[in-house]
């Protein structure tokens, strides 16, 4: 459905349209994330739903004009609530022939396709693998085409600012910015604003950065566009009142973890090595010394898990974090904190894999990772983080488990979320549960074999406590004494109370709600992590249907809250849809032996609604 | 515990039984830093003691103070993190030429020269002991071993121009046995602020026994040993007649006798600890056509990393804003949705 149909369908009043899907896409150097982002502030500040999805190379300056150094930014917004960065494009902007080649299959038929005439040169159709002009070869009828020299556009508006022609040209971002800005009614304050105090200390490059964005913006009120191109009213979305703002996963989650530290009241050591996409972490941290944390980039990620390691044996919270191929060469030192029972928070940002794979897409296969992917009998506690917002309270959750229980806990986000962003209706931290850690202090029969007889932790005592000087260390240790112990009874009493300690969290943790349906039903769509939008919506649309199904997303990947079983068990079919081949489902069929069925993808994209849609109507059909 | 009260050996003794094999050069190293610590001024629960794995890392099960017996060559890091999270507390860590070399080699580089203030102790016995004998990155050529039954081929690495070379900013060498040189080469690294390096030669009576027997043997010790002291000459020998010269022509140092061949008094070099470059060609003096240098070889403090942390934090602070959780989560771009 195009905007233009869209129109016709959605039968709202004059040019108005519930939801659309823009995708700005454009050579890695193009500035595409940067017009996203601004695109994806002004369409917040409107008032709409939104969500987006960043796709960049891993190339940082690919050749210009090739194929794989091709940036797209995606936003979705509406009128109602979105959980997806969209399916289909409605509106394409093209900044050359491989943004267009690379992107056109996403856009629905009868789409709006913006592009840079200018550079729609022989050079660059050649290096996308064009063989004709797809402009004037007619090759783009099914669509709408407004073909812009933007290149001359913006060369004229920023002349006064007597900037080089190189400098002059990096403005057609916001040339274009501007166009998209004026075809949904945005305003352009929060852009202009953004320009100023970016570059506050070279005016020259903020006015002229200005002067295209206007230029563009006029160009959509006073050129003569294809029949049908007129400004677009996408309705505000119903949403709850109160002070929002932007986040990324990555932003959300540096939050929490501060925020996690304050209500365990302990400093963060955060040690990390750069690796895409969970660097930064490492810079959203490094960069609030105002909080108490010290970050440190070790020398490799074995001596960030080993670091955060020491700073929590010293009596910070250690946290470390990664992606997949970081995590593996971490999993000995998390074995270490397994068998001390230290706190220690692991954050894995997914990316796709295995080795290399794809840095810079999302993936969701490292979860057989952090279930198993560590020598010996080493259960740890495991969440994942649902959406960017989510990242907030889950951080806040892993430090709580990570000090009240003294265990390594691993945080699963991934590549999406991380780097996507969302609208966030900013909490009250003052409502959050402090949860401060007692350090021991009492050196009246102390042993750090110490525990607590509820929870099983292991007594936290750290270095500078008078009194209570020990040694920790990987040889098993007595039960009793905490000395080394080659005991073969105590082994097995440390192996099962280390295992029951971290079985036992499940007392400890929220009963699994449903995110949408009922609690019993002919199928439920169990997910985790980043594929909670997609879900929602699919799941969203089948009940709209009238079928009897239900969303169900985990956040507690080991243990499972004492309902999960139960619950699950309430429905006839159960259908498992991740970004990997299959590992929650195997969980779920090993552990609560249900006949859970599968949908997979490993693309490096997210999945698309009507994906999760198709397979829920077809596993309901059969099953008929 | 009263402050005032002198500390002794014992105090700084664990309860637990002490399992190295008998004759072991760690017994002798153990009872060395034992007894320096109550002369160090620092109290018990302030020190902490970090090892990785090897016969060398279960030291600190033996000392009464905060001790982590860790993973395999990762100790430098383990203690680093520490460190940074308490700058107040006295990090040590425990190594061998295994841990701290093979495995944990770049570990071992990256605390050296990020200045990390550690006392960095490693035990060179030239061996794996713990895993039952196989030859180690600092084992001579030839060395017999279950891993190379015909003598081992690759060549072997010596600690202190590792350490020189990793930028290290105290380097010094000394023998398990030697409890008096042992304890002021302690004492030293002990003072320094920023990474010390300690390379101890400790004898495996088991898997390699005597290869430093012609520097420990008081009988040819004169003649295999080059103590280093800060301004003095670089003499050796029974009656210090022997030194060390720097040959202009080649840029090599050679041994020289004064009174024989024109050599005079005021050839021999003059230790200097802070100058690197006599440092790194003291460092890779190796017997028997060399005295083998024993002391302080290099030492040219700088600011540790841990204080250039939290200087920087407490700068960067004074821009920022409070500690205010709820203003982060306002901070940058908002907007008000209205009812």
């Amino acid at each position: 459905m195009s905007v233009v149909d869209k129109l016709v369908s959605q039968e709202l009043e004059g040019n108005t349209v519930r939801d659309v899907v823009v995708r700005f896409a454009g050579d890695s150097g193009d500035g595409m994330q940067l017009t996203g982002s601004n695109f994806t502030e002004a369409t917040a500040i409107y008032g709409n739903d939104l969500a987006t999805f960043p796709d960049f190379p891993a190339e940082i300056r690919a050749p210009a004009g090739a194929t794989f150094g091709v940036s797209a930014f995606q936003i979705y917004f509406g009128s109602e609530d979105v959980t997806t960065a969209g399916d289909e494009v409605d509106v394409l902007v093209a900044m050359n022939p491989a943004a267009l080649i690379t992107n056109l299959s996403d856009l629905v038929y009868g789409g709006l396709i913006i592009v840079d005439d200018g550079s729609f040169t022989d050079k660059n159709l050649v290096r996308a693998g064009y063989s004709s002009n797809p402009l004037d070869d007619g090759s783009l009828d099914p669509y709408r085409l407004i073909s812009i020299e933007i290149g001359k556009q913006v060369l004229e508006a920023v002349k006064p600012f007597g900037l080089s022609h190189k400098f002059a040209l990096r403005c057609k971002n916001m040339w274009t910015l501007g166009l998209v800005m004026w075809l949904f009614d945005r305003s352009r304050d929060s852009t202009i604003d953004g320009l100023r105090s970016k570059f506050s200390k070279k005016p020259e490059i903020a006015e002229a950065n200005v002067a295209a964005l206007n230029a563009g913006h006029s160009y959509g009120e006073t050129a003569e566009l294809p029949s049908g191109v007129e400004v677009y009213k996408v309705p505000k979305a119903h949403v709850q009142p109160g002070l929002y703002r932007n986040t990324t996963g990555t932003e959300a989650l540096a939050f929490g973890l501060l925020a996690g530290g304050q209500l365990a009241e302990l400093p963060l050591m955060f040690a990390s090595y750069p690796i895409t996409p969970a660097s930064n972490l490492l810079h959203a941290l490094s960069s609030q010394k105002q909080f108490d944390v010290v970050t440190f980039q070790a020398e490799d990620e074995i001596a960030a898990a080993c670091a955060a390691i020491g700073g929590s044996f010293a009596g910070s919270l250690g946290v470390t974090s990664s992606s997949g191929p970081g995590i593996s060469l971490k999993g000995e030192a998390i074995s270490l904190a397994c068998a001390t029972e230290l706190p220690l928070v692991i954050v894995n940002t997914q990316r796709g894999g295995p080795s290399t794979g794809l840095p810079t897409k999302t993936e969701q296969s490292d979860l057989n990772q952090a279930l198993f992917g560590r020598h010996a009998d080493t259960s740890l506690p495991i969440i994942a983080a649902a959406s960017c917002v989510d990242c907030f309270d889950v951080a806040i959750e892993a430090v709580r488990l990570a000090t009240k229980f003294t265990t390594p806990v691993i945080l699963l986000s991934d590549g999406y979320i991380a780097n996507a962003s969302e609208p966030w209706r900013v909490p009250d931290f003052d409502e959050y549960e402090s949860f401060p850690v007692q350090f021991e202090t009492d050196a009246e029969n102390f042993t750090p074999a110490k525990r607590d007889p509820e929870t099983l932790a292991r007594v936290w005592a750290k270095p500078g406590t008078p009194g209570l000087e020990h040694r920790i260390g990987g040889i098993e240790k007595s039960f009793e004494t905490g000395d080394i112990s080659y005991d073969p009874e105590n082994h097995q009493k440390m192996t099962d109370v280390r295992k029951a300690k971290i079985d036992q969290i499940a007392n400890y943790i929220p009963d699994q709600q449903v995110s949408l349906g009922r609690e019993v039903g002919a199928l439920a769509v169990v997910g985790w992590g980043s594929t909670f939008g997609a879900i929602h919506q699919a799941v969203k649309r089948c009940r709209a249907d009238g079928l009897e199904v239900s969303h169900i997303h985990a956040r507690y990947m080991w243990p499972y809250p004492k309902n999960f079983e139960q619950l699950l068990n309430g429905f006839e079919q159960v259908l498992v849809p991740e970004m990997n081949v299959g590992q929650f489902v195997e969980v779920i069929r090993s552990r609560f032996l249900i006949d859970a069925k599968r949908l997979n993808k490993v693309s490096g994209q997210p999945f698309k609604i009507r994906e999760i849609e198709k397979a829920i109507k077809s596993l309901l059909e059969s099953s008929t | 515990m009263n402050a005032e009260q002198k500390l002794t050996l014992k105090d700084f003794s664990s309860d637990q039984e002490v399992r190295w094999c008998p004759g072991c050069g760690d017994y002798a190293i153990l009872k060395t830093i034992q007894k320096l610590m109550p002369n160090l001024g620092v109290p018990k629960e302030k020190t902490v003691f970090i090892s990785g794995i090897g016969c060398s890392s279960r030291f600190p099960y033996y000392m009464e103070t905060y001790g982590f017996h860790t993973i395999h060559g990762r100790a430098p890091a383990i203690a680093s993190g520490v460190k940074l999270a308490n700058p107040e507390l006295d990090v040590w860590v425990v190594t061998g030429d295994g841990d701290g070399l093979s495995i944990g080699g770049n570990h071992l580089l990256h605390a050296l020269r990020r200045n990390i203030n550690l006392q960095i102790l490693l035990f060179n016995n030239e061996i794996y002991g713990l895993t039952k004998g196989q030859y180690s990155p600092t084992s001579q050529v030839g060395t017999m071993s279950p891993s190379t039954p015909n003598g081992s081929v690759d060549l072997p690495l010596r600690p202190c121009t590792f350490a020189i070379g990793a930028g290290a900013r105290f380097v010094a060498r000394s023998i398990d046995t030697e409890a008096k040189h042992l304890t002021s080469v302690l004492e030293r690294a002990h003072g320094h602020k920023g990474a010390s390096f300690v390379e101890i030669y400790q004898n495996c009576p088991v898997y390699n026994d005597g290869i430093f027997d012609y520097i420990k043997d008081k009988k040819t010790a004169a003649e295999s040993r080059l103590i280093l002291e800060h301004g003095k000459a670089l003499t050796f020998g029974d009656d210090d007649q022997k030194g060390i010269r720097l040959d202009p022509r080649n840029m090599q140092l050679d041994v020289v006798t004064i009174g024989e061949n024109g050599v005079e008094e005021d050839h021999i070099l003059v230790h200097d600890e802070t100058n690197k470059v006599m440092a790194q060609m003291l460092a890779d003096l190796k017997g028997p056509d060399f005295p083998e240098p024993l002391g302080v070889l290099y030492c040219n403090p700088t600011e540790p990393y841990e204080i250039g942390v939290y200087a920087q934090r407490n700068e960067v602070r004074k821009s920022l804003g409070s500690p205010d959780i709820n203003a982060l989560l306002r901070s940058g771009h908002t907007w008000n949705v209205e009812k």
